[in-house]
């Protein structure tokens, strides 16, 4: 068998285990765009789960799509009261294309329902292109099974062999498979060593073990089945490398007071002889996935609060992704929410017309009023820092003034402001404080001076300053850092290496624990030393872009700044 | 899991570590004046199961049957219901969710649909809040609530009352309940105003020992296999703990706090510069119900100690140039007032 025919082979019984009993694994995460090899995927989801409700979904549902409300309609017809069924309220397995999109509020929403029905199950279709672009962590920590469909050609992914009748069987025998006590011990060692941190997966991973077993008519989790599930379930958490597992328990002080560490080690050693850890994390050494560095990087970045300066959500009444309606008052732009006003009047009506003793008209009082209400983005205020010390100074500054200017000239479709900090010689001027306007930024920014130390602590501390004030007008701040150097002016303006390194370094804090997103630009010809450091203490990325010119900067900072 | 008989929720006493929050939910029980607890943690570490094995575990209620807010006695029943079973019985103690989802309406009760449609008549259905009174209230998710029921939940824990003016509906019902609070702080933070109201506030993150991590795995494959034969296991710890916790409820109006006591409260408090007098009050009764449950005549630093970073950690101002977690700050604190 290929290496191809293995993965999709492993596609295959995922799909059959899933099928014994899907909801005891919460559902599938398929990472594939649209395409022929999701729709046989999707074709052997269907025939495995053989007429059990398969039901689609979106990824921006309103909540009275998904928990049901007043069937106004029927409920006026005949006088007695009428719900609608939500999503959530039917048990079956519910699909999501596009599940890179759900909201956090969604997704919350769908983990409470997962834990909470036991006959309930999600498959996720993660369309995302870019390792950052995932399913929200609150659905994938409750998905078993992680498949990763993009590999795939279509050559190599005939259709799904589905049996029903073997799966029938396997389904009855499903109750009787055993676990040995080792067996469990196991998958949790692979799990740590793995660095997955939830107790979710190794629990998950059992029920796989289980299930696989039950398809080769067992009664108890061999080898292989261990192997299925470290593959399907561990293996696309890991968060490191086996390898480093040594190293880096060693290094990092065990956090509970561990006098049982050491007697473990030769406790757990010789009880695992019947499943070798080795065979286990060799495998899933083979299978972890090759982008794993780069969503473990993409991962740091999200860590940081408050995402990636694409903006805030702000509610307001004007534009915006529609939110469900509120009771509230005209006036102030307000804007009134016809149909569901008239919903909250409609139960009042019986009462309304006896009182007033007028059937004929549709009585709506002020408290049935209701306000639409929209989430929209908050603007962007971009902040440059530029290095204006040294000789490149006038260069670098040049470059900047042609970032913020091409940024300028599409503000208007973005919402972008943007602002200036240039540091040099003692302090830092704020050269343009955060504008949208282009006329002002041209004439603010024709003459810029250069030259002397690098004082990148007072630059930071603008920045920060700045940023204060773009979040007290409601913008969402974000800072990019322009230089080649190294800081060696500090905040009092004296030339004190260390000093200034030190400064420097709060200052980088400061901005992290604060939560405004930043980038690191190294504008030198070679890495600066340091510098990448400097970005991780501010949890900013770190780009070394040598001969930056002002349209490939502002690339850079729209692309870093764009979740 | 798909037993007929619909076995009981994972039994607490059977929760594998995580003492602090185990901790702080029982002191809730003991003393619902404390005023809540806020679970903040990595996914997966047992919160929910916490907190539903927790409604397991409580002992039951003395309610008037008929009553939608859970009333004691008769006299404290709401004018507007009509109350057809005026006996007194004994409920568990109730633990409502909240969800995300929860619509305004659905919290604080509303108009009655059916009754209004049907018969015309202006009739009050009770939302959560009522059914949450004298119990828990539990928010999984707290830091993805809505703003507004977050607004509306504030004024409600703060009165003890839920109010209720709509055309002719005027509704006021006792509403006293312990909030229970669960999230993730990779989702979003909590609003100060928010976290303030939290009595004790506990972080939780997976056990990082192996041999634990494969106990609580041991553990959760053989409820989820057998739930009945899992719980009857556990029966006789759960009934142990509920012993304890009802023995420490009848202790805790005769324990004492000292002067000493009281002193060391305040200078923790300001040490660590936390706001408003919520700190140290909660603190001392935090101690208090520690002592009660531990079967102690009088709060000692022992109990202090115990329950300060729950008491405290979500009080302080953040200094973004401290680097290390509240926690730390706290145990830092801790150790050079009380030695």
């Amino acid at each position: 068998m290929s290496a191809a025919e293995a993965r999709w082979h492993s596609v295959n019984l995922a799909v059959a285990c899933f099928a014994l009993d899907p909801a005891s694994f919460g559902g599938i995460s398929v990472r594939a765009r649209v395409g022929p090899v999701r729709d046989r995927f999707e074709a052997g989801l269907k025939a495995a789960l053989d007429g059990l409700p398969l039901r689609r979904m979106a990824p921006s549902m309103s909540d009275e799509a998904l928990y049901g409300g007043l069937d106004l309609t029927a409920t006026l017809e005949t006088g007695a009261l009428h719900r609608t069924h939500g999503l959530l309220d039917l048990p079956g397995t519910l699909l999501m294309p596009m599940a890179e999109r759900v909201e956090p509020g969604l997704a919350a929403r769908l983990a409470t329902a997962l834990d909470q029905h036991e006959d309930l199950s999600l498959v996720a279709f993660d369309e995302g292109a870019e390792p950052g672009e995932r399913t929200p962590s609150a659905l994938l920590d409750r998905l078993a099974l992680h498949i990763d469909l993009t590999e795939h050609g279509l050559s190599d992914a005939p259709d799904l062999e589905i049996n029903a009748a073997a799966l029938a069987e396997a389904r009855a025998g499903l109750s009787k498979v055993k676990v040995a006590p080792e067996a469990v011990a196991e998958i949790v060692t692979v799990a740590a060593r793995l660095g997955v941190d939830s107790l979710r997966a190794p629990l998950l991973a059992l029920a796989v073990a289980r299930a696989s077993a039950a398809l080769s008519g067992a009664e108890q989790v061999e080898e292989p089945d261990l192997l299925l599930a470290v593959e399907l379930v561990l293996a696309p958490r890991a968060t490191q490398m086996p390898e480093q597992a040594e190293d880096h328990a060693d290094d990092t002080p065990p956090p509970p007071p561990s006098e049982s560490t050491p007697e473990d080690q030769p406790d757990t050693e010789p009880s695992v002889d019947e499943f070798p850890t080795d065979i286990l994390l060799e495998a899933a050494r083979a299978m972890i996935p090759v982008d794993l560095l780069a969503r473990l990087a993409a991962g740091k970045v999200n860590r940081t609060p408050s995402g990636l300066g694409s903006g805030a959500k702000r509610t307001g009444n004007r534009r915006g992704r529609p939110l469900p309606p509120r009771a509230g008052k005209l006036g102030g732009g307000a804007r009134l929410d016809l149909v569901a006003t008239l919903r909250t009047a409609a139960p009042w009506q019986t009462i309304r017309r006896k009182l007033t003793g007028d059937a004929t008209r549709i009585h709506v009082r002020a408290s049935d009023l209701r306000i639409r209400r929209y989430q929209e983005a908050s603007d962007r205020a971009i902040i440059f820092v530029v290095d204006a010390s040294g000789s490149s100074a006038m260069a670098r500054l040049a470059e900047a003034k042609g970032a913020v200017e091409l940024l300028l000239a599409e503000a208007y479709a973005r919402r972008d402001h943007v602002a200036l900090v240039a540091f040099r010689g003692e302090g830092s001027d704020v050269l343009l404080p955060p504008t949208r306007s282009l006329v002002q930024t041209k004439r603010r920014l024709s003459s810029l001076p250069g030259g002397g130390g690098t004082p990148l602590a007072s630059g930071l501390k603008a920045a920060l300053e700045l940023a204060g004030l773009a979040r007290g007008k409601g913008m969402t701040p974000s800072i990019a850092l322009l230089t080649d150097g190294r800081a060696n002016v500090d905040l009092s303006g004296a030339a004190n290496r260390a000093q200034a390194a030190e400064d420097a370094t709060t200052m980088a804090r400061f901005l992290r624990s604060e939560g405004v997103p930043g980038l690191v630009i190294d504008t030198g010809l070679r890495p600066t030393k340091g510098l990448d450091g400097l970005a991780q203490e501010m949890g900013a990325p770190y780009l070394p872009l040598p001969r930056a010119d002002g349209r490939s900067l502002s690339r850079a900072v729209d692309a870093a700044l764009t979740p | 899991m798909k037993d007929m008989k619909r076995p009981g929720p994972f039994p607490f006493s059977a929760i594998v570590g995580q003492d602090e929050m185990k901790r702080a939910m029982v002191l809730t029980a003991i003393d619902g004046g404390i005023g809540g607890v806020l679970v903040f943690g990595d996914r997966g570490t047992g919160k929910s199961t916490a907190v539903r094995g927790l409604a397991a575990l409580l002992p039951e209620i003395d309610a008037v049957a008929g009553c939608p807010v859970n009333s004691e006695f008769v006299s404290d029943v709401p004018d507007w219901v009509t109350l057809l079973d005026a006996n007194t019985v004994a409920k568990p103690t109730p633990v409502i969710d909240l969800p995300l989802g929860a619509t305004e309406d659905r919290v604080v009760g509303a108009l009655d649909i059916e009754k209004a449609l049907t018969k015309g008549e202006k009739a009050f259905e009770p939302g959560l809040l009522a059914r949450a009174n004298r119990g828990y209230l539990y928010i999984d998710e707290v830091n993805l609530l809505e703003d507004h029921i977050v607004d509306l939940l504030l004024d409600v824990a703060q009165s003890g009352q839920n109010v209720v003016e709509r055309e002719g509906l005027s509704i006021r019902h006792a509403a006293r309940f312990v909030l229970v609070g669960s999230g993730n702080p990779e989702e979003g933070e909590l609003r100060p105003q928010l976290l303030d109201r939290f009595g004790l506030s506990v972080e939780v993150e997976s056990p990082k020992d192996l041999d634990v991590r494969i106990d609580v795995i041991r553990r959760r494959d053989a409820y989820d296999r057998d739930a009945l034969s899992f719980c009857a296991d556990w029966d006789g710890a759960d009934a142990e703990l509920r012993a304890r916790i009802v023995d420490a409820r009848k202790r805790l109006p005769t324990v004492e706090a000292d002067d000493a006591i009281i002193r060391d409260c305040a200078t923790l408090c300001v040490a660590l510069g936390s706001d408003g007098l919520r700190g140290e009050l909660t603190l001392l009764r935090a101690a208090r119900a520690l002592a009660a449950f531990d079967g102690d005549a009088e709060v000692s630093r022992k109990h202090l100690r115990l329950v300060a970073p729950s008491a405290l950690r979500h009080r302080l101002r953040r200094d973004p140039l401290d680097e290390a977690g509240s926690t730390t700050r706290v145990m830092r604190v801790v150790e050079e007032v009380l030695g």
